[in-house]
This record gives structure tokens, C-alpha cells and sequence, in this order.
């Protein structure tokens, strides 16, 4: 299952690699990518963990940049 | 960016008023002095410590926050109160220019992308209702007024009207369309009314695709990129570590070294050691020539095909429908002892039945209605013709074997198209030569190729080596393979592999219809003509939405630019970085230098990017 989220007030582009990398540590990730410039997250994982990986993302994405909103696409 | 701008004016205030005072008053009144830096400080950076705080309690060690912060209060420990102001300002400063900077190609690569539909008009019942695109089902009847963008797939049924396809295809000139047209999601509706039956959904319609074709192509990463994440990760910390030697080693070993001395240069480092110019700049250089390609009706669906293009030595082109038309006509009709129309006449009579590109372009020759009445016994002779009884007499139509078959004297013609021979009665009537014709811009395009350091042209063929050869020439390709297979290619194209160089690439470009095997072999496939052809869109790592092979020519020169500017930026900020640290390491510069090598270095770096926006 692939979903898409725009993360809106995202500024700074190393911690945005930084969640890239920590969202793809999450179990059940297949693949999650940030896009700086279009401040999209694409987060490709198995359906039954989604809501749980969704959790974690957030979680990971506030404890970088605080003031990132997650919103979903 | 508002409350960051005020708040550094108004420390930037306060801090050239305690500069002042250092002018006029006494060393009575230093503690008065020292004071009003710390409040410009915190006024200016009370954020940033902040911030950096809150990061140690989480673990992050070399954010560049608490970076900042160790550099700064370090300065002040020393009593370089100026330079702890000073290094926060123009960080601050710096991190509003590359904010606005970022928003700045964040909306050009918005408007690049601007061809999402907002709403539909959606025919329910008598009604027209305003809906979301999303809404719509295939089979809904939408109807799209001029100026308009059409919203999803669909064939139209009533009016006409000029759509404007620029968003897709870069192409500017307008096309017409009418009842029984396929119209496609992103376009202008620019003058007429149209009613337009839907015939795809919208997350599976075209604009859908495109959009999220570009919107992903960041997660194929090129090799830049991966170079720059990984020198980021080893780059802070080798830094930082180098700082804290700095400040420790000189001035136990060396006898008379002031560790006030070497702390500031050490501070120097810490101020340096953020990546942030490269791990901004290069994803976006790469992002920019996507977007920028997509905009000239290239899509290119990741930053390793965009840096692999530059790098291409090999070019194999299919031959039908991609350097030619892919549309037969007939070019030379000789009869002998019969008229011309009599010959095309016989030859459009005896294909009427097949559906063969050859018998449509007799068919079309000939141009008149086909009486099924005046033609029996049709037999195709299969790899050899077609014979028949037309108006009574024994026909036969077909290539030189069918006539040396059948015992026909005849004269072997040497052509560069297809040779259809007739004989009526036994008795040879003339022959007729169909070709393809050449796109107008193939020529060109090898050329343009060749003068751009291509190594080698090749084209692949099913068709005989006559048509093959005199195409390759015309053209000017340095290697033709002729009377190939479909599975033939591959295994052309595994030769041709031996022949680059390791590094090189070899770019495979077909019409994406039956060439999937191989333009998913080659190192970069490109399909043309991918407007409306999901199979193309889908199998190709570069898709050319119409069906000019220049488009090649103008991809590379995209990708070269990109790649150009990415390396600009990575020599430039290593370089900058690299200077600044070897000169604060002997003590020749400030921590003014050093920050204007961080900061200023990613505000340029960013600028130079966004040049890739406009491809």
C-alpha cells in the first residue's frame, strides 16, 4: 500500500534526509522517500502496519522539525 | 519568516549599539557592554539554543543548531563577544535568504507542475454540477468551456474546438479536434464549448500519471546524490572531531600556544561543519531538470536516468515509427505495357483483403471504393504475395520470390522501399514502391547526436536490408541491423553492450509498442509518441510525449546542463568549505569568513540550482 502525505512547514533539507532515513527503519516500511522540494512523503508498507507506521512517521517527523504538519494526500 | 526577520533587526540594533559603546565609554562600564551583547544574542539566536537544547535530549548530536550554539557561547567563554553576536546574525540571516530562497523554487516547481485540474462540470441529469475530478466515473458526460482545462480522459461527442497540449508536450501549436477526438487530462480547451464522454477515471487518466510520474522521479536517486548523502554523514563528524583536536592538542604539545587562540579556531570549524549548501542544492538541481524536462514534454522518471543521459555513448533507434512515420505510401508506380491506373488498380484489388501496412497504403493509393463483385478466388501465398481473379484474369501481386515462383520474367529492382511486382495473365505489368517516410526532424537529430560526442548511432530493423541501408544513409547512422525479429533485438543489443566503455551508457529509443524487452535491457529506454500510450509511459525510463525523435537532443542537452550545475555547486561548496577551514586551522581568518562560508555558500548554492528550472 502506498500512501502520500504533504509535510507542510518543512525548512530544513538535511533534517528532512534525516526522516527519510528514520522512516525507512520503521517495521513494515518498503520504501519511504522525502521530497524536500515538493515536501511530499511517500511511504510504501504493508497494509495490515500502516496505521502503526503512520504513528511512528509522525512521531519521528515532530522530533526532527517540530513544526511540521503531517497532512495526508 | 516575518517574526525571524524582526527579530534580527532588532538584535542587529542592539548589537551595533553595544558596538558603540566599546567608542566612547570607559572601561568603567564593561559589564554594561558585555550585557548588551548577551541580549542581542538572545534576542537573535534565542531560538536556535533553544532548539539545540531540546535536540541534546532527544540525541542528536551534530544538529546544526546545537553546532551553532557550541560556537557561539564558545566565543563569549573567550570574551569574542562580537564574534558570538556576529556568527548567530548571520546565520540567522542566512537561514532567512536560503528560506526564501527554497519557497522561491518551490513555487517555480508548483507552477511546473500546475496542470491539475481544480473541478469537472458533470452533466446530472438536465444539470451541469460543479465537482471535484475525482468524482467523476468513466461514461459521465463533462462538459468543457473555452479557457478551460479538461479535466479527465475522454472521447468527445459534440462541438469543436483548439486544445492547447503545450502542458504535456511542450508543443505549441494547437490541435483540432471534433466529434470522435480523444482528448486528454491536463490540456486547454481554448476556444469551443465540448461535451466529452469520460473514458478514464482520474487517478488513472493522464495528468494523474504525469504528475505522480515527476512527483516520484526523487526516489530513483542519481549518483550525485548518493555521493552527497554520503559525504554529509561523514563530513559533520570528521569536523566536528578535527574542532575539538584543534582545541585540545596545540596547546598542551606546543610550547607557548594560547588555548584561547586555538579555541577560536576551533570554534571556526564548528561554524563550517554543516552540509546543508550540498544537501539542499544537488536534489534540487536534479529536481529542477525533471521538472524542467517534463515541461518540453520529456519525462524523465528519476535523477539516475537524468545523470545517465549525459553520460550516454551508444544511441540505437528503431527504425518504423520512430526515425520514420510509420505511414507507407506508394512513391513509384511503373507499369509496363498497362496503364498507371490500371496497375493500381490490380495491385489495390488484390490486397483489399489483407490489413498489411503495405495493402492500406495501395489501398489508399488507389482511392476509390473496392467492388467486391469484380474479384474470386483471392489465395495469399504466405512470405511471397497475394493471387486472385479480378475482372476475369489471373492476378498476381506480390516480392520477387512470387514472381520467380511462378515463372515471370521481370527486372530486379534495387530500392529503397518495398517492391510490389503485378502480373496479369503470366505477363509481368510493372511494379510499385511503397516506402516510409522519414520524420523531419530524424536527420537532424543524428547530427545534433553526433556533435554532441555520441560514440555510435545504431538502428534495428525488421525490415530488408535495402530500406535498412538507404535509411542508415540518409541519416547518416553508423550501423544498421536489418531483417531483425522482435527477439533479435535484444540479442543486437547485447553485442552492442561489449562495445562501450564501462562507464558509458547505452540509450535504446522505440515507440514502446512491441519493444518492451529491450527498452527495458537497455541502460536508459526512452519511448516516443507516449501521449495517450500507457504501455510506453509504463515500460520506458524516459518517455517523449510526441513523436519527434529532436526531443533526444534536447533531454541530453537538459541533462548535461543539470549535471553541469550539480557539479558546480559540490566543487564550489567543498571548495569554500575546504579554504575556510585550512585558513581558520593556521589562524588567517575570522569567524566572520567562516560563517559566510556556511550560510552565504547554501544561499548561492540554492540560486545556482534553480537555474535548472528553467530547462
Amino acid at each position: 500500500m502506498i500512501q502520500k502525505f504533504r509535510l507542510e512547514g518543512l525548512e530544513c533539507a538535511s533534517c528532512a534526509a534525516k526522516m527519510e532515513k528514520a522512516i525507512n527503519k520503521i517495521d513494515g516500511v518498503k520504501q519511504a522517500t522525502i521530497n524536500f522540494m515538493t515536501t511530499r512523503l511517500v511511504i510504501e508498507g504493508e497494509d495490515e502496519k500502516m496505521p502503526s507506521i503512520i504513528k511512528e512517521a509522525e512521531k519521528i517527523i515532530k522530533g526532527i522539525e517540530r513544526d511540521v504538519v503531517m497532512k495526508k494526500l | 519568516m516575518k517574526k525571524r526577520l524582526y527579530r534580527i533587526i532588532i538584535g542587529g540594533l542592539a548589537f551595533i549599539t553595544a558596538l558603540t559603546i566599546n567608542l566612547s565609554i570607559t572601561t568603567k562600564y564593561e559589564w554594561l557592554k558585555i550585557l548588551l551583547f548577551l541580549i542581542s544574542y538572545l534576542i537573535v539566536g534565542g531560538d536556535i539554543v533553544k532548539k539545540a537544547v531540546k535536540n541534546i535530549f532527544r540525541g542528536s548530536v551534530f544538529d546544526e543548531n546545537f553546532l551553532m550554539t557550541l560556537a557561539t557561547i564558545g566565543a563569549f567563554l573567550i570574551g569574542e563577544y562580537p564574534e558570538g553576536v556576529v556568527v548567530m546574525l548571520f546565520y540567522q540571516i542566512g537561514e532567512l535568504f536560503q528560506s526564501y530562497a527554497v519557497d522561491k523554487s518551490r513555487k517555480s516547481i508548483a507552477s511546473l507542475m500546475d496542470i491539475r485540474p481544480d473541478y469537472a462540470h458533470v452533466k446530472r441529469g438536465e444539470e451541469l454540477v460543479k465537482v471535484d475530478p475525482d468524482e467523476v466515473h468513466v461514461g459521465d458526460i463533462i462538459i468543457v468551456k473555452a479557457g478551460e482545462r479538461i479535466p479527465l480522459d475522454g472521447t468527445v461527442i459534440e462541438g469543436y474546438s483548439l486544445v492547447d497540449t503545450s502542458a504535456l508536450t511542450g508543443e505549441s501549436v494547437p490541435r483540432e479536434i471534433g466529434p470522435g477526438s480523444s482528448v486528454l487530462s491536463g490540456c486547454i480547451n481554448i476556444n469551443g464549448v465540448i461535451t466529452v464522454e469520460v473514458t478514464r477515471e482520474y487517478g488513472e487518466s493522464t495528468v494523474s500519471k504525469i504528475l505522480d510520474l515527476v512527483e516520484n522521479a526523487s526516489s530513483k536517486k542519481s549518483r550525485s546524490e548518493q555521493f552527497i548523502t554520503r559525504f554529509a554523514g561523514y563530513y559533520t563528524p570528521i569536523v566536528v572531531g578535527i574542532a575539538l583536536l584543534l582545541a585540545l592538542l596545540p596547546p598542551l604539545l606546543i610550547n607557548g600556544a594560547s588555548f584561547n587562540d586555538w579555541f577560536y579556531r576551533a570554534l571556526s570549524f564548528l561554524v563550517v561543519s554543516c552540509p546543508c549548501a550540498l544537501v539542499i542544492s544537488i536534489p534540487l538541481s536534479f529536481f529542477g531538470g525533471i521538472g524542467g524536462a517534463s515541461r518540453k514534454g520529456v519525462l524523465v522518471k528519476g535523477g539516475n536516468y537524468l545523470e545517465a543521459l549525459a553520460k550516454t555513448e551508444i544511441v540505437v533507434f528503431d527504425k518504423t515509427g520512430t526515425l520514420t512515420k510509420g505511414v507507407f505510401s506508394a512513391k513509384e508506380i511503373i507499369p509496363e505495357n498497362i496503364s498507371k491506373e490500371e496497375l493500381l488498380e490490380y495491385a489495390a484489388y488484390a490486397e483489399s483483403y489483407s490489413n498489411h501496412p503495405i495493402s492500406l497504403s495501395l489501398k489508399r493509393a488507389y482511392g476509390k471504393e473496392i467492388d467486391n463483385k469484380r474479384i474470386s478466388n483471392v489465395e495469399e501465398i504466405p512470405g511471397h504475395g497475394i493471387s486472385a481473379i479480378i475482372d476475369g484474369k489471373n492476378v498476381l501481386v506480390g516480392n520477387d520470390k512470387l514472381m520467380k515462383k511462378m515463372n515471370i520474367p521481370f527486372v530486379e529492382k534495387d530500392s529503397d522501399g518495398t517492391v510490389v511486382h503485378v502480373a496479369v495473365d503470366n505477363k509481368y505489368a510493372g511494379h510499385i514502391v511503397i516506402s516510409d517516410e522519414l520524420k523531419p526532424d530524424s536527420a537532424e537529430t543524428i547530427r545534433k547526436l553526433k556533435e554532441a560526442n555520441i560514440r555510435q548511432t545504431v538502428m534495428l530493423t525488421g525490415d530488408n536490408r535495402n530500406v535498412g541501408l538507404k535509411v542508415a544513409k540518409v541519416l547518416g547512422i553508423d550501423k544498421v541491423y536489418t531483417d531483425l525479429l522482435p527477439g533479435d533485438k535484444v540479442e543486437k543489443l547485447e553485442e552492442l553492450f561489449q562495445q562501450k566503455s564501462p562507464r558509458g551508457k547505452l540509450a535504446f529509443v522505440g515507440d514502446g509498442i512491441n519493444d518492451a524487452p529491450v527498452l527495458a535491457r537497455a541502460d536508459i529506454g526512452i519511448a516516443m509518441g507516449g501521449l495517450g500510450s500507457d504501455a510506453a509511459i509504463e515500460a520506458a525510463d524516459v518517455v517523449i510525449m510526441t513523436d519527434e525523435p529532436y526531443k533526444i537532443v534536447t533531454a541530453m542537452e537538459i541533462s548535461n546542463k543539470t549535471l553541469r550545475i550539480a557539479y558546480q555547486n559540490i566543487v564550489f561548496a567543498i571548495g569554500v568549505k575546504v579554504a575556510v577551514l585550512i585558513l581558520s586551522a593556521l589562524g588567517l581568518t575570522s569567524m566572520w569568513a567562516a560563517i559566510f562560508a556556511d550560510v552565504g555558500v547554501t544561499v548561492l548554492a540554492v540560486l545556482n540550482s534553480s537555474r535548472t528550472l528553467q530547462a
